[in-house]
Formats: structure tokens, C-alpha cells, sequence
């Protein structure tokens, strides 16, 4: 078992899910009760780290975020290091991958609130941020946790993208499944075996929690 | 509301805090062909009981760690399997100089237990094998971007055996892939590197043998400490260069250069 790499793995998916959870939950808002022209074209964009390769998405961060790039030459000019092959790299990584597993859950949630509810809300005379906070939160909850434990699960289970920007530096970007495809390489088939084990139970305990949740969320209608 | 932001603060503070510390001083980043998986974990093993220093050492295909290299990975010494790469990483400045020669690798026809292919040093029975149409699986390195894969690819040629061994090739990451490959029984075998043949996980999973140097350019494997080398990555350099170090590298199957 590669503790390091699993605790790197454990950081990658909190802060993701801590950076995450607030920017999907105002782009899930935005989407659940906007009306406005090309909705569909941003649900599309949201919706792509589902179903492009991950390679795809690696490519594309190296040519976006790599050195010779314009945003890759910043940020290595303001700090001294560069984007790709940092934990901040993967960081930005997986927020992009994870932007579907976070809305999606949030804007399903927000759609369900019936309409006359946020109406009462707002003859109530709360104001919007008033609504937010004591009707809509509340309200999304099981959406909101069910965003978070896929977005931290997922984040664990993530290979192609780390794969491609990431480098596999201990304690850097060897994340706990770039370790195990390192562990089968090196023949130590009991270590991979025992962190494939240890993905395999997080991602039946993850898919365990959301569907409870969704149960529960059904139950309240 | 402010629960989100406050949170949204935390994590960046975690996310940075975890960046403030040099770690190189400590722990110098080591990308290393992965034929020297065994042999270099061993060398670790005592320089790390010599000088307390805990290297991080991170095993591929030398072409991918170059071109890593090029876009900035912050590897402090690169371990290549192929001096080419080591020496146009040079070129573009990348380097500090142009490193030294530490090994020159050979290639084996390693055949997991079970498998119906007998190895032998000028592949005829793979020959036969391919010629009657029997021949499974053979696994290699990637020729495009891992030395070992280039060389078997070579190896291949000089026999004649390319064209017809091409249908059957599966092609590994990097040399340790192939020999996992070639190992788990999954393929009829694979050309791979002697250093790896001789390691105990292989040695037990099935028999090889050593193809002549003649069958392909040697294998010369370069190291050289990059530009952001530490002052540890620099004592680890030396170490490698030590005549205990020679010694492990030459118990593990490569031919030492006249240094």
C-alpha cells in the first residue's frame, strides 16, 4: 500500500470537492432556473468530461496549461514553477473533469424545488440571498451531497488525465490509481491488488451513500 | 453562503500550504528508465543508508520523461535507458552538461512457464513459430518512445523476423510493462530487458535468453542532473557512479562502460 499516495489522492479529492461544490452550485442554480438562450450548449460543456476520453482531456490541459502556453507561462512566472506536473495541475484537472459529477446532482435537485415554493419564498419577502440560503440549500441537500461524494470518488478513481498531465511524482501527482498501474509494472501484484481493493470499496460505499440519498430526496416529495 | 466561502478559502490554504516547503532539498525527484526498476531500488536502499536522503524516484519510458522534461516536470536527474534523449535535453539547455554513461543494457527473449515458445539466443523457434503460422503474443516496449522497444524492434529486423512478427507484438508503456506482459502468461513472451529477466518476481514466472549485442545499436544509457538538480540529487549522481553502485548495476545484468 502506497500511503503517500493515497493521502495525495484523499487531498486531490477534499480540496476539489471544497473548490467545486460552490462554483457548480451557482452554475447549477443558473442552469435549474435561468432562462436564457444556448442553456443547452452550456449543459453540453458541462456535460462533456462525461463522455470525452480522458486522454482528450490531458491533451488538451498540456496544450492549454503547458509551459509554452500563455496561461501555463503566467502562472510559472508568478510562482516560480509550472502548472503541469504539480498538484496545483491537478488540482485544476480534476476540477474540470469533476464540473458534470458536481452540477448535475445540484441543478437535478434545484429543477425538483417546486416553482410555488421559491414563490412563497420571495412573498415571504426573503431576499434572494435569504432564499438561498434557508430554502434552496436546504432543499438541494441530498443533491448537493450526492455532488460531493461522486465529485470526491471520482477524483479518487481519475487515471487518464493524471495520467497525461501528472507525471506520477510521489507526493506530487502519483495519485493512488497511477500508483497502482506503477505497482503492477513493478510486479508487485499484492500491493496493487490491496489499493484496487481499497478503490473497489470506496466506489460501492460512494455509490451507496447517493443512492440513499436519492432515496430519501424521493421519499420527501 | 459565507460557510461556502470560508470553506472555498480552506481549501486553498491546504492546497498552497502544501506547496511551501521545497521538498527537492529533501527528497530529490529521480525519473528512471524502467529497466532499472530492480537494480536502482537497491541502489537507493543503501544511499539512502548511507545519507539518510530519501530519493522519489519515478519509473517510465525515457522518450516520455524527456519530452516531460521539456515541458517542465521537475525531475532533478534523469536516469535515460537511451543517450539520445539525455543528450538533446542537453542541447536545449535543459541539463547541467552533458551527464556521463552509466550502463549499456542487453535485451532477452524472456518465456513465462507454460508458454509453447522455447527461448534461444538467435530466435529460431520463434522463427519456426511464426513461419507455420503457431506464434501467440510477443510483447515489447513501445518502439516510439521507450529504448528497449526500439532495440527489440532492431533485434527483429536484423533476423528478418519484423515483418512477420508484427501482427503478433503487443506493445508495452515501457519495458517493464512488456516484461509484465510477457510474465503474466498473457502473451507467448516478450523481448525485454536482461536486467529485468534477472529479477527474482521474473526469474520465478519463467526462462529467458540473452539475444546477442550484435542484433541491435547498444543500449546506452546516459544520466545527467537537470537543471534544477539539488545538492542531494547531486550527491545521488555521484553515488551511481560509485564503484559499489557499478557493482549492484553489473550484478543486475548491464555492461558497465570504461569510465
Amino acid at each position: 500500500m502506497d500511503w503517500t499516495a493515497l493521502g495525495l489522492s484523499l487531498r486531490l479529492g477534499l480540496v476539489t470537492v471544497v473548490l467545486l461544490l460552490p462554483l457548480s452550485f451557482l452554475l447549477a442554480r443558473w442552469l435549474a432556473f435561468g432562462r436564457f438562450r444556448g442553456r443547452g450548449l452550456v449543459e453540453a460543456l458541462v456535460a462533456l468530461p462525461l463522455i470525452l476520453p480522458p486522454t482528450v482531456v490531458g491533451f488538451y490541459l498540456l496544450v492549454a496549461f503547458g509551459r509554452s502556453s500563455p496561461v501555463g507561462a503566467a502562472f510559472e512566472s508568478l510562482f516560480g514553477e509550472p502548472l503541469v506536473f504539480s498538484f496545483e495541475g491537478l488540482v485544476l484537472a480534476s476540477l474540470l473533469v469533476n464540473l458534470p459529477f458536481a452540477v448535475q446532482p445540484m441543478q437535478n435537485a434545484l429543477a425538483a424545488i417546486p416553482p410555488n415554493v421559491r414563490d412563497a419564498a420571495r412573498c415571504c419577502g426573503l431576499s434572494p440571498l435569504q432564499a438561498v440560503r434557508h430554502v434552496e440549500l436546504p432543499l438541494a441537500l441530498p443533491g448537493i451531497a450526492t455532488g460531493a461524494v461522486l465529485t470526491f470518488a471520482h477524483t479518487l478513481g481519475e487515471f487518464g488525465v493524471v495520467l497525461m498531465v501528472g507525471g506520477s511524482i510521489p507526493g506530487e501527482t502519483r495519485t493512488i490509481s497511477i500508483a497502482i498501474y506503477d505497482r503492477v509494472q513493478a510486479f508487485d501484484e499484492p500491493a496493487a491488488g490491496a489499493m484496487a481493493l481499497l478503490l473497489l470499496v470506496i466506489a460501492v460505499v460512494a455509490l451507496g451513500i447517493t443512492n440513499t440519498l436519492a432515496r430519501r430526496a424521493g421519499r420527501r416529495d | 453562503m459565507v460557510l461556502l466561502v470560508t470553506a472555498t478559502l480552506l481549501a486553498a490554504q491546504v492546497a498552497l500550504a502544501q506547496h511551501g516547503v521545497p521538498a527537492s532539498t529533501a527528497a530529490p525527484l529521480v525519473a528512471a528508465a524502467s529497466d532499472l526498476q530492480f537494480a536502482l531500488d537497491e541502489i537507493v536502499r543503501r544511499f539512502q543508508g548511507d545519507t539518510g536522503i530519501a530519493p522519489r524516484i519515478t519509473y517510465g519510458s525515457s522518450g516520455n520523461f524527456a519530452r516531460q522534461i521539456e515541458q517542465g516536470a521537475p525531475f532533478e536527474l534523469f536516469l535515460s535507458a537511451d543517450e539520445s534523449y539525455v543528450l538533446r535535453l542537453a542541447e536545449r539547455r535543459l541539463t547541467r552538461g552533458p551527464g556521463s554513461l552509466y550502463a549499456i543494457g542487453r535485451l532477452v527473449l524472456f518465456v513465462p512457464h507454460g508458454s509453447p515458445l522455447q527461448p534461444d539466443p538467435q530466435l529460431k523457434h520463434l522463427a519456426a513459430r511464426l513461419a507455420s503460422g503457431d506464434a501467440g503474443r510477443l510483447a515489447i516496449a513501445n518502439p516510439e518512445h521507450a529504448p528497449y522497444g526500439r532495440a527489440a524492434e532492431q533485434a527483429l529486423r536484423s533476423l528478418g523476423l519484423w515483418e512477420a512478427a508484427r501482427p503478433k507484438l503487443l506493445y508495452g508503456e515501457n519495458v517493464a510493462q512488456a516484461a509484465q506482459f510477457a510474465s503474466s502468461g498473457n502473451a507467448d513472451g516478450g523481448i525485454v530487458a536482461y536486467s529485468l529477466a534477472l529479477a527474482p518476481a521474473l526469474r520465478e514466472r519463467g526462462t529467458f535468453a540473452l539475444l546477442p549485442e550484435e542484433l541491435h545499436a547498444p543500449l546506452r544509457q546516459r544520466m545527467v542532473l537537470l537543471e534544477r538538480a539539488s545538492p542531494a540529487a547531486a550527491r545521488l549522481y555521484d553515488y551511481l557512479r560509485s564503484p559499489a553502485s557499478r557493482e549492484i548495476l553489473r550484478q543486475h545484468g548491464f555492461v558497465l562502460p570504461e569510465n
